[in-house]
């Protein structure tokens, strides 16, 4: 089917004419990296795009860099380039644990992080990592820069925290700074390339401090705060996890689509945060000397 | 709409052309470039059927415009003839009877060559991770594993 919206086609080379650009049109330019969303929307008319500002010739955002225990990731880099990094699979396993759920090979090959948490999906995979790793994300306009974290990012389906002058410049993630373990668990109707119908990033540390993010159970990926507050510096045994889901069914809210109904998400949520955590138990008590790659099976 | 000049290979030769913006690369190839083996399946990225390598990586040719194929190599099964793995890959289907309709085969072909240039012993489990999001609607798979499994380097 051809693509009956009319656009113009920008290939920008400086950041200055980007930037300039993007403050003239507003939101009536969307930005084009992978494309993997965008074309979509706009093949399926539900982008009012007049413009597409084309990213991938511009300098310094293709790339993964690790200094001083802080990761960037550059707006134009894909899942590809997530799950080949052995600096994410060794430092930040959750991010590459959840790079590999998503979609397929040839999707991954275009489809960017900053794409991702752009599109804002509530099913976004590669949020729940960036909410566990504490994310921020560098935001450039025509005059200012700024950072704003993971936290206040996303503010409702497919809405996020970025002005209609701004373009994601890069994500930066601080590894954190003492010995933690990681699971993310994705549920979906099939094994190989699905949405998920709900997931969990979990990550605990030495002092059993917890942290809980979910995909597709409520408006916006998020932290499940409660439930952490109160896990912090217990044991997960059965009487903790029961407890802990009693308190995550209050922080959910899920609603029911095509890939699964509400109550289904419900019951599923409980039964995930259970066996994400045991695994990121197990994980820690296996012996490995710091996190990273041996706690991936 | 301004018409953008774009210069890029495809299957080893160099191709000039004035494209629209909203050209997809796969309408581009099949019905400027009369490259049919790229198959317009879902038109959103699920089915795999319009597969091609840009730049030694599969990509969805209908999520890809075809301005942005702008100095990029572009390879389909038309190409086939030049890399040694895909003609063996194609010899193995032919041997497993790994396809039947044929319409997923050139993107299965395609994601296949990506996997073993990148991983020559690729196990079952790679493959069947590397193929799916490729659909096949007659096969069941196997065969189209066993194929590929057979090129595989033990």
């Amino acid at each position: 089917m051809p693509i009956t919206a009319e656009f113009e086609y920008e290939k920008v080379k400086t950041w200055r004419d980007a930037l300039a650009l993007k403050s003239a049109k507003g939101s009536a330019a969307k930005i084009l990296a992978g494309g993997t969303d965008l074309i979509v929307l706009l093949r399926e008319n539900h982008s009012s795009a007049q413009m597409l500002i084309d990213l991938k010739g511009l300098p310094g955002i293709s790339g993964i860099s690790f200094k001083n225990g802080v990761l960037t990731i550059g707006a134009n880099v894909t899942f590809s380039d997530l799950i080949k990094s052995q600096t994410v699979k060794k430092y930040f396993p959750a991010l590459w644990e959840a790079s590999q759920t998503v979609a397929s090979v040839g999707v991954r090959n275009r489809a960017t992080v900053a794409g991702n948490i752009c599109s804002a999906v509530p099913c976004a995979d590669s949020a729940g990592p960036l909410l566990v790793y504490d994310a921020e994300i560098n935001l450039l306009s025509e005059n200012e820069s700024r950072k704003v974290p993971i936290e206040k990012w996303f503010t409702g389906p497919k809405k996020t925290a970025m002005e209609p002058k701004e373009i994601l410049h890069s994500i930066e993630l601080k590894y954190p700074s003492s010995k933690t373990a990681c699971a993310y668990l994705k549920l979906s109707r099939y094994e190989g390339e699905d949405l998920a119908q709900a997931s969990f990033t979990v990550t605990l540390d030495c002092d059993k401090n917890y942290k809980i993010a979910f995909g597709s159970l409520a408006p916006t990926p998020r932290r499940a705060y409660k439930t952490e507050k109160f896990l912090k510096g217990k044991k997960i045994n059965e009487e903790t996890l029961n407890e802990a889901c009693k308190i995550l069914e209050t922080e959910i809210s899920p609603i029911s689509d095509l890939r699964s109904s509400k109550e289904y998400r419900i019951h599923m949520a409980k039964v995930m945060l259970k066996r994400a955590l045991e695994k990121a138990v197990s994980r820690y008590y296996k012996g490995i000397p710091h996190y990273g790659e041996g706690m991936i099976e | 709409m301004k018409t953008h000049d774009i210069e890029f290979k495809l299957n080893g030769e160099k191709i000039k052309a004035s494209v629209k913006p909203n050209r997809s690369l796969l309408d581009f190839l099949r019905n400027e470039m009369g490259i049919k083996s790229p198959k317009v399946g879902c038109d959103r990225g699920d089915c795999g059927a319009c597969t091609v390598l840009m730049n030694g990586k599969t990509v969805r040719s209908c999520l890809v415009l075809a301005v942005e194929a702008d100095g990029c190599e572009i390879v389909t099964t038309e190409g086939a003839n030049k890399n040694k793995l895909t003609q063996k890959l194609q010899k193995k289907f032919h041997e497993k009877n790994a396809f039947q309709c044929g319409f997923c085969a050139p993107g299965v072909i395609l994601s296949a060559t990506e996997l073993l240039t990148e991983n020559p012993k690729a196990g079952r489990e790679e493959i069947k991770e590397a193929i799916s999001g490729n659909l096949c609607r007659c096969t069941g798979y196997e065969p189209i594993v066993d194929a590929i499994e057979k090129t595989a380097k033990k």
